[in-house]
């Protein structure tokens, strides 16, 4: 297939080449600029919404999430996490067992208080009906969730069962998506190839929809059909 | 995709005589345009994000070669390969080898508009390998062998009826007598369907929002969550997308994700936003082993630096569709082929050529609408103008048609010739026209008073009533 790259790259090359100079919107194949924003990745226009104190911030967050049909809970610390999912669960007739990510098993999170929870450690197979992941970040200007992949936070769980529950510590909720990038940049960054993504990425506002049929908003479309999400205050 | 778009014509009029297709397009014409307004309100900034969102691409296109190079060099850094294809056959090879040698049996896909184009559904099938649509609407759309009727909505052409009675066909295991009156058991029944599609595929095919040249990351876009089932429960993610797909850096993604689902559904943001970059990491517990980009060009290479190179901005949104008076009138497979509406009619010519697709820069009103909801502001009615100057220009028109358009150009140069023309015929019509003030019918434009009635003028012509000191 190299034939076809450098055909593809050529065409490029030229059509480009032939309009440099003409037009103030091509400038040509020097890439200085080019390079300089792949090197640099300036921030561009960032909506003043989530420019907020801590305290307005965690409360966007709160009312943009609920405004996407996502239900949210605070609690004042890790301790209180168990009980706020096993009233979850009750309130919404579901039985009390759940597939979670294990970067929120026992050490973290002290399940066992909950006599009534049966908590299994790993990813998604389609069975079960819970499941709780752990958020690197929340953004308030929409609600989201950053959820990233990794060994201890399987991507499966936040998609296969009906019910998502994500916790998330309220000083990682940040104003704007910007600052996620820069915190990501920041923490997970290698020490000898840069990388600092993860497999995967998910932004996550609000439950699953479709609005497929008649243009009727419907939850639960392939994904979770109820987003519960528990804030640990910090 | 086979076209019909050379039949535009018959298919207009087929669609415009179907009551089931306009109260759908109704419904469509209500939603979508009064959420994206609200969405625009609630965001101060939406208009200023839209022309960074213009400028971003604008910036790619200019360095398309550069940020292709680096894409591809950070997928392979990433532990991805890929696979650069110019044509639609090309895409459509590499992909049935790849999903072959995963030993596909099945292939789940989620909604990708260039796999409509390169039609990979018929080519896996034709070979054996079952392709299976997971976007609910997707779904239908496929069960009925119908090409999608919008971009984004491909089957908002159909009622829930529609909807039942499709599934009572093909769901034949299921019992007959069950209800599928609301939307709700319809959706249910898809998705129990769907999740053992989801988990026993070998490969899962998606598009692509966006290339990341910065990370070698490709973004997917859903509310359904359906793309988030396709790439993360089989062993090997592939995924599909054209060249102009590129964007610079994760900043510059988020710049144009904040104008993306504003303008195409009204919603702030959609409620899946995935950024993929290679496959799984050794330790992960889930997740694909093998991931692969198909970069397609398929024609774009041709419309860079030319009349269209704009168009190659288009993230895909469907504002345009939404917007659009003859789009509301006749829905999307009037246009006959993959793409519809403004978009559609601007795009489709520059892949599949204008002899078969001569009609489309013709079926709109140039009322603007579209350049105005426009996210990456294209300049949609300059470029339809551009194929009906081109057309005019290779002789696509009828004579009777270049004739007209010939004269008239000869008297709009010679204003006094065209007073002298035009004022005889108006007040002809303005005394015959006084009794009833209008006219059902008129010879020479036939075609015209067919579906409405020309009102009778009525004192003088606009130059002689401003030359009598009238203003408006």
């Amino acid at each position: 297939m190299s034939d076809a790259r450098s055909e593809i790259l050529g065409a490029v090359r030229e059509a480009l080449s032939k309009t440099a100079g003409k037009s103030p919107n091509l400038q040509g194949a020097s890439h200085v600029e080019a390079n300089s924003r792949l090197v640099d990745h300036p921030v561009n226009l960032i909506p003043a919404r989530g420019r907020l104190g801590k305290k307005a911030r965690v409360d966007l967050f709160i009312r943009e999430a609920e405004r996407v049909n996502a239900t949210v809970a605070r609690v004042s610390s890790t301790e209180g996490v168990p009980r706020e999912v096993a009233r979850f669960l009750a309130k919404n007739n579901l039985p009390m067992t759940l597939k979670i990510a294990p970067e929120t098993s026992e050490d973290t999170i002290p399940w066992t208080e909950q006599p009534l929870l049966k908590v299994e450690e790993g990813r998604a197979d389609g069975t079960e009906h819970a499941s709780v992941t752990r958020a690197f970040a929340g953004v308030a200007e929409t609600g989201t969730l950053v959820v990233l992949s990794g060994p201890g936070n399987p991507t499966t769980l936040n998609f296969l069962p009906s019910s998502h529950v994500c916790v998330v510590q309220a000083s990682d909720i940040t104003g704007d998506y910007e600052e996620v990038w820069a915190r990501l940049r920041a923490e997970k960054s290698d020490g000898d190839t840069g990388d600092f993504l993860p497999r995967t990425v998910n932004w996550i506002t609000g439950p699953s929809r479709t609005a497929d049929i008649e243009q009727t908003l419907l939850l639960g479309a392939h994904g979770p059909q109820r987003l519960h999400i528990v804030i640990v205050d910090d | 995709m086979e076209s019909t778009t050379g039949n535009f014509k018959q298919n207009a009029s087929k669609a415009l005589a179907d009551d089931k297709l306009k109260a759908a397009l109704e419904k469509l014409s209500e939603g979508f345009p009064a959420k994206r307004r609200e969405a625009a309100a609630r965001l101060p900034e939406f208009e200023a994000l839209r022309d960074q969102a213009r400028d971003i691409k604008t910036h790619v296109l200019a360095n398309l070669d550069f940020y292709l190079e680096q894409f591809e060099a950070r997928v392979i850094e990433a532990g991805g390969t890929v696979h650069w294809c110019r044509t639609a056959a090309e895409a459509r090879s590499t992909i049935l080898r790849i999903s072959r040698n995963a030993g596909a049996k099945t292939v789940t896909k989620s909604k990708s508009m260039i796999s409509e184009e390169i039609a990979i559904n018929d080519h896996l099938e034709h070979h054996g390998i079952q392709p299976v649509e997971t976007d609910l609407g997707e779904y239908i759309i496929q069960l009925r062998h119908e090409p999608p009727s919008h971009i984004i909505a491909p089957a908002i052409h159909l009622s829930k009826e529609q909807v039942a009675e499709t599934f009572r066909k093909n769901h034949t295991h299921l019992a007959p007598e069950r209800s599928l009156k609301e939307p709700r058991a319809l959706l249910e029944e898809a998705r129990d369907e769907l999740r053992q599609k989801f988990l026993s595929a070998d490969v899962g095919l998606t598009g692509a929002n966006m290339l990341i040249a910065e990370t070698g990351s490709i973004v997917l876009v859903t509310n359904e969550g359906n793309a988030d089932l396709t790439y993360s429960l089989p062993n090997t993610h592939i995924v599909i997308a054209s060249l102009e797909k590129i964007v610079p850096t994760l900043e510059d993604a988020t710049t144009l994700l904040r104008v993306l689902a504003r303008s195409a559904t009204g919603q702030d943001i959609s409620v899946y936003t995935t950024f993929c970059t290679g496959p799984k990491r050794p330790d992960d517990l889930d997740g694909p082993e093998d991931f692969h980009v198909v970069l397609l060009d398929n024609g774009r290479s041709k419309m860079l630096g030319g009349e269209f190179h704009d168009m190659l901005r288009c993230i895909r949104c469907g504002a345009c569709l939404n917007h659009c008076p003859v789009y509301k009138a006749i829905g999307g497979h009037a246009y006959g082929w993959v793409y519809s509406g403004p978009m559609g009619a601007v795009l489709i010519p520059n892949l599949i050529g204008m002899d078969e697709a001569k009609h489309l820069p013709n079926a709109s009103t140039l009322c603007g609408k579209c350049e105005n909801v426009c996210p990456v502001r294209i300049p949609l009615p300059r470029m339809l103008r551009s194929w009906r100057k081109q057309q005019f220009e290779t002789d696509k028109r009828s004579t009777i048609g270049r004739k007209t358009l010939r004269a008239w150009a000869f008297m709009a140069a010679r204003p006094w010739l065209y007073r002298l023309g035009v004022a005889p015929v108006i007040t002809v019509l303005a005394a015959l026209g006084r009794k009833r003030g209008r006219f059902r019918r008129l010879p020479l434009v036939g075609g015209w008073t067919q579906n409405r009635d020309l009102p009778a003028p009525q004192g003088g012509t606009f130059v002689a009533r401003w030359n009598r000191g009238e203003r408006p």
